[in-house]
């Protein structure tokens, strides 16, 4: 426990140090929300809401916990070439600090993007209840914790940017599109719904958007946190089973 | 009493990528012993099993087969306790570039759970004897190479182990920081009574620094002694023919075979080189003999036994020639 904090305090300084991706991270989702969040305000009504941004501000959120994690494994590439995962595991620290520590660094600054996204959607006329946007901030949170984990097994696996990033690119896309994130799927034909119900991001997306409409009752907003838990427990397995594992 | 390592019989065998693949054995069952206070030079060209061996050592990969205790633990039963025992200079440096100096040190400790006070005072200390005053602030990648390993050797005697491991210490640097790195090298075992096992590809290196060399080929340990001992194992001198056309070999080779006591020479592109017991009052004749047959030179040397012939002798390798990295041996490489 006490080296997961360690590996935290070291990962949290040099991102405050060089803050660039932090702020390009944000700034993504911020020019969704400012250039693509008012073509949606004509249609809020065709799409069963009184509030655009309440349906499209937790598709931008998860879209955040989804990408802002999924891109840390190129941050590890570098710190493995440098030497430093190698000096690592030759201390007697636990392997699984040395992931859960970054993990953490992740989330944190993952939860600090989320907040400033959610406070610039406020002046644009998102109006959602607070404890559901709170709920909805710690799914985006947990899965980015699940993601973060991923990238950095993948990462050690393959040690190469140029083998990771159409790895990241070419399951991205697909999952993006599939997820409902910028259009709900209920939009969508009859088949193209049913291919996004595989992909459990969907159930995510549509958990947020139920918790931001206040919506407790119904089994969408639970069913939503259900996966993202499943998908949490996917990755740290798999993330710790990749940092036992020698010469990994 | 068992030394500071004790491994017998260490094998490592890889799986093969793909289909049908055959198995690579890195290592084929070594024995190695070092005592403390010594400092243990590890040779061998790339392929030989070197990087396989030091990465079982420190913990970084399990042996297939064999036993070892290292500083004091077994690899098998007790590595955290290895790695509470032994520091790590990788080949590949240890800290990232955009990093300060002094957190790299300290973070690093704080992994063995030392305070970062406590740290910080040993890092100050350290840097004092390692010639690394005034960077604690910096930036790492502001410093020069040689700076940059000094570093990365601080932060493997951060944690005061009785063992370092040294993975090619002073690849990369210009002959000024290596010299310099030697003088820290024989300070680690004089001043502070440090065990110290490093590879090298620098025969002068191993010469200088060690009190006795392992030298592994093929995944087995092919020679231990002192660079003196194994330098004694090869007899007389080396008489190098640089020939002005290589057409001219058979001839040469001909002429260096019929030498006194000579024995086999061999060939290395438009060099022929066969070993005296004294070459210098060899030379005379052999290039009368030369000169009659209508052989050409473009150099002519006379060699002492070096390190490197030792090696040529018991691998059939120079290292000079090993030094292009093969497949399997780049840990970590940049």
């Amino acid at each position: 426990m006490n080296e997961t904090l360690v590996v935290f305090r070291r990962a949290m300084r040099l991102s405050l140090r060089n803050p660039t991706w932090v702020i390009i991270g944000l700034a993504q989702p911020i020019l969704y929300l400012v250039l693509f969040g008012p073509l949606l305000k004509p249609l809020a009504s065709q799409l069963g809401t009184g509030n655009a941004y309440r349906l499209f501000v937790p598709g931008i959120l998860v879209q955040l916990g989804i990408f802002g994690a999924l891109f840390v494994g190129f941050g590890l590439i570098a710190e493995y070439r440098a030497g430093v995962i190698e000096t690592q595991r030759v201390t007697p620290a636990p392997r699984t600090a040395l992931l859960m520590g970054r993990v953490g660094r992740d989330v944190v600054v993952l939860l600090v993007q989320a907040i400033l996204l959610t406070l610039v959607a406020l002046p644009l006329g998102l109006r959602a209840p607070v404890g559901g946007v709170l709920i909805g901030l710690v799914v985006v949170a947990l899965l980015g914790a699940a993601f973060s984990a991923v990238s950095y097994a993948v990462a050690l696996t393959l040690k190469s940017e140029d083998a990771l990033a159409p790895l990241l690119n070419a399951v991205a896309m697909p999952v993006l599109l599939l997820s409902g994130i910028l259009l709900p799927m209920t939009l969508a034909p009859g088949w193209l719904e049913k291919l996004s119900d595989i992909n459990p991001l969907k159930h995510v997306v549509d958990g947020v958007r139920a918790f931001f409409r206040g919506d407790f009752s119904g089994g969408t907003a639970w069913w939503g946190l259900g996966v993202t838990a499943a998908l949490v427990l996917l990755g740290f397995w798999f993330g710790t089973r990749t940092f036992r594992r020698e010469s990994a | 009493m068992v030394g500071v390592i004790h491994a017998r019989g260490l094998v490592r065998t890889f799986r093969g990528r793909g289909r049908g693949a055959k198995e690579v054995h890195a290592v084929r069952g070594v024995d190695i012993d070092v005592q403390a206070g010594e400092v243990v030079g590890f040779l061998g060209p790339n392929g030989a099993g070197k990087t396989t061996t030091l990465r079982m050592l420190t913990t970084l990969l399990e042996p297939t087969a064999g036993e070892a205790s290292v500083a004091g633990h077994d690899l098998r039963t007790d590595p955290v306790g290895v790695r509470r025992n032994i520091g790590y200079v990788p080949q590949s440096g240890s800290s990232l570039p955009i990093a300060r100096v002094g957190e790299e040190l300290t973070d690093h400790a704080a992994l063995y759970g030392i305070p970062t006070a406590v740290a910080r005072a040993r890092g100050e200390e350290l840097f004092a004897r390692l010639d690394l005053e005034g960077v604690w602030t910096r930036k790492v990648e502001s410093l020069s190479g040689g700076q940059r390993r000094r570093l990365d050797i601080a932060k493997g005697l951060v944690h005061q182990p009785p063992l370092v491991f040294l993975d090619e210490p002073t690849t990369g640097l210009d002959p000024q920081s290596r010299a310099n790195l030697w003088v820290h090298v024989s300070d680690l075992r004089d001043k502070a009574g440090v065990t110290v096992f490093l590879t090298t590809h620098y025969l002068e290196e191993a010469d200088v620094l060690c009190d006795r060399i392992l030298v592994i080929d093929h995944g087995k340990i092919v020679a231990v002694g002192t660079p003196d001992e194994l330098k004694r194992r090869v007899s007389g001198d080396a008489v190098l023919l640089r020939l002005a056309d290589p057409a001219h070999v058979p001839a040469a080779t001909r002429l260096a075979a019929a030498l006194p006591e000579a024995d086999e020479p061999g060939v290395d592109g438009d060099v022929v080189h066969v070993r005296v017991p004294n070459g210098a009052s060899a030379l005379p004749g052999l290039l009368r003999e030369l000169d009659r047959a209508g052989v050409p030179l473009a150099a002519v040397e006379v060699r002492r036994p070096t390190l490197d012939d030792v090696f040529l002798s018991l691998t059939g390798r120079s290292l000079r020639d090993a030094e292009t990295p093969a497949e399997g041996e780049l840990v970590g490489a940049r």
